[in-house]
């Protein structure tokens, strides 16, 4: 036999349950996830695309500076953390804010290291309270995924039935580490769950001149274990998916990859202008897709939420959201000439010469008052 | 003369060395259609076609390695990274291979490859777009490591370190981008790589800059002269690696006293690598202990600190008054 088909697992299926007017499409597949947490997800999804615009708005207005919107992502996010326990672990890139909200993270926060101000992530509700388990943002593309690799290999070690969410874009499956931390996990069988937030662009660049492949899912095959896709603007589909790779990870069977199919409805960051690259006509039409409206539409259909649920909730969000900015503006005024915090968390201990740094800038700062005086 | 800003200049280089070399490619991250993040690159692909303009994969590792290997064939290839802060995604490509293929193979292979890199703070930026750790690069043997400071001479070393036959990275102090506009000849210029420049000249102190901190630097000589009294000498170090220490000693011969400001981090930083040969070579000849105003050794505040950890003329000003005063 000189030549013979190799026979390998080569399969990816795409997962979709709700229709881009939110039925159901097969009732077999439909999640049972309780009333209370399927209108919590409601909440969080509203909350996550308020906030998106309120902080669009406070950036234009040079409040906050640069950050990436999340706009049209939020059930690719929420449909996955969904399916966690909080004693999981998320590893994530730049763009979770929707995801982020859901496991405990305070909209100060977010106000505050957007604002410029890392003290952002010392706030309550961004350490890390007993059992939630976040890591901060990884802005270097496609560089986090090893460290959830890393923690769910300790998990696995000390005999715990943790698994860890990773997130990060179809850019980032370009990047060597991406493929390392891929490798890693199945050699390693570790409880890693890969989310691909596939948003079809990486700043100007189109998921087509990322890779050759038919879909970023297949490159799981290559390394061993399950890769699907599933339409990340369906969050039922998003959550399905999520619960039985957490359940494989639980129970050992190693990690898997999801490419949520989604799309970037908004501007790569803040600093961007997607209409040197992009059609506005490719942007109505997954606007059509979105995932907003679908998931009321589904709950409406259950009877679960009502147009005056959604306006009651609206005006809720909209508070807290403004208490929120308040509290953070207020918060920024006040830790303004805290520059020496510069300083701290560098090390465990303050190495002297640093502390004579310190000093020196000490000296700089009062020597500034004086000339302003 | 036309007056640009250094995105306009750096721009006129690309599009010139493209012009009259078919062998300049230049590939990185959003570098084709969106024309490079902060428009470096604009226009090239359509006048240059996407064979030379190429919108790469996300993945440093890969633009740089695969420019040394276009580099080996003979190409001229001028990659980006976007931000200096992800450079080190390449770090094994440039330190492993770049630096070393002309020694490795004995002179055979070489690497004549530009990486271009946005570096400086002061821009409102997130994590990891405003740091300077041109000291990596310049502690490399075998990279060469350069810094413009305005439009002018950012064209002109572009250029030149296109043609050098050696791995240059090319920092492009980002804050100094649209920050002014300087007159750049039409007709070709270009400046020899490994030497700086004496911008200013005095006789009392020796002010030793470069990048983005030439402009607080040169307003601290301003603000000497003119209230003070005091004529400083001002020297722009354009080369990180070689270092031209020759241009520093004469002019710290001639006044005694040096003040070196950077915003890299200050240990292990250039600065350092500054008055160890200053000491070699100008010991006798100082009459004060050299100051260095720089960064501090902290990872760069994000924006709402940048000001207090950058050098500020003021910060550069008390050092150089101190510097002065200081009795021989
Ligand atoms: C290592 C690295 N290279 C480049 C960048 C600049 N950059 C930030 S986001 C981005 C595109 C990311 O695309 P993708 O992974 O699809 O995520 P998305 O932004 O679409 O969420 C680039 C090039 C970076 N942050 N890190
Ligand atoms: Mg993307």
């Amino acid at each position: 036999m000189p030549r013979e088909v190799v026979d390998i697992p080569c399969q990816v299926d795409y997962l979709s349950i709700l229709d881009e007017d939110g039925q159901v499409i097969d009732a077999d597949l439909e999640p049972d996830i309780p009333d209370g947490r399927l209108l919590q997800l409601h909440r969080t999804m509203l909350l996550a695309r308020r906030f998106d615009e309120r902080m669009l708005q406070l950036q234009r207005q040079g409040r906050i500076g640069t950050f990436a919107p999340v706009r049209g992502q939020e059930a690719a996010q929420l449909g996955i953390v969904a399916a966690l326990r909080d004693s999981d672990w998320m590893v994530p890139s730049f763009r979770e804010q929707a995801a982020s909200l859901w496991r405990g993270q305070s909209l100060e926060s977010f106000l505050l290291v957007y604002g410029g101000f890392y003290q952002g992530n010392e706030l309550p509700g961004n350490e890390l309270p007993e059992g939630t388990r976040n890591l901060p943002v990884a802005v270097p593309v496609g560089t986090q995924p090893l460290h959830a690799v890393g923690l769910s290999y300790a998990i696995k070690y000390r005999g715990q039935d943790d698994v860890v969410v990773t997130f990060f874009g179809d850019g980032a499956t370009s990047e060597g580490d991406f493929h390392e931390a891929m490798n890693f996990a199945g050699v390693f069988q570790t409880p890693t769950i890969f989310v691909c937030q596939n948003n079809q662009w990486a700043i100007s660049v189109p998921r087509s001149r990322q890779t050759n492949s038919e879909t970023l899912a297949q490159k799981a095959l290559a390394y061993g274990f399950p890769g699907r896709q599933v339409d990340g603007n369906d969050i039922l589909a998003v959550y399905v998916a999520a619960e039985e790779a957490a359940e494989r990870a639980r129970s050992g069977d190693g990690p898997t990859m999801i490419e949520c199919v989604t799309y970037r409805l908004s501007m790569h960051t803040t600093a961007d202008d997607p209409s040197r690259y992009r059609e506005e006509e490719e942007v109505e039409e997954w606007r059509r897709r979105e995932p907003l409206p679908r998931f009321q539409a589904y709950l409406k259909q259950r009877d679960l939420l009502s147009d005056s649920d959604i306006e009651e909730t609206e005006e809720e969000i909209q508070g807290e959201i403004q208490d929120a900015i308040d509290r953070a503006e207020e918060r920024m005024e006040k830790l303004a000439n805290e520059e020496l915090s510069m300083f701290d968390h560098m090390y465990a201990e303050m190495p002297p010469y640093l502390r004579e740094q310190r000093d020196e800038l000490a000296r700089e700062l009062a020597g500034q008052e004086g000339n302003d005086a | 003369m036309p007056k640009m800003t250094m995105v306009d200049a750096l721009n006129t280089a690309l599009h010139q060395e493209m012009e009259q070399d078919d062998s300049v490619i230049v590939l990185g991250e959003d570098v084709a259609v969106d024309g490079g993040v902060f428009r470096v690159t604009e226009g090239l692909l359509d006048a240059f076609g996407e064979q030379r303009v190429i919108d790469t994969p996300l993945a440093e590792a890969g633009i740089v390695g695969t420019s040394i290997g276009m580099a080996i064939y003979g190409l001229r290839p001028v990659c980006e990274i976007q931000f200096s802060g992800f450079s080190y995604l390449a770090f094994h490509q440039l330190e492993s291979h770049a630096a070393r293929m002309r020694w490795r193979s004995r002179g055979a292979y070489t690497v004549p490859m530009v990486l271009r890199t946005p570096y400086s703070g002061g821009v409102r930026a997130l994590e990891h777009h405003s740091e300077s750790r041109e000291a990596y690069w310049a502690h490399t043997p075998g990279l060469k490591m350069v810094i413009p400071s305005t439009p002018r001479n950012a064209r002109a070393l572009l250029i030149s370190a296109i043609r050098d036959p050696d791995p240059v990275i090319f920092y492009e102090p980002k804050a100094v981008y649209r920050a002014f506009r300087e007159e750049v000849p039409e007709e070709e210029e270009t400046w020899p790589i490994g030497k700086a420049q004496v911008v200013r000249e005095g006789e009392q102190l020796t002010m030793i800059s470069y990048g983005a901190m030439m402009r607080p630097t040169l307003e601290a000589a301003d603000k000497l002269a003119q209230e003070d009294g005091v004529e400083v000498e001002v020297i722009d170090v354009l080369t990180i690696a070689p270092l031209d220490h020759e241009t520093f000693s004469e002019s710290a011969k001639k006044t005694g006293r040096v003040l070196i400001v950077h915003e890299a981090p200050r240990s292990f930083g250039p600065g350092a690598e500054i008055v160890a040969r200053l000491v070699e070579n100008s010991f006798w000849y100082l009459e004060a202990p050299i100051r260095r105003v720089t960064g501090y050794d902290v990872v760069i505040p994000l924006f709402a600190y940048e000001k207090a950890y950058l050098p500020s003329a003021d910060r550069i000003l008390r050092a150089a008054r101190e510097t002065l005063e200081t009795p021989a």
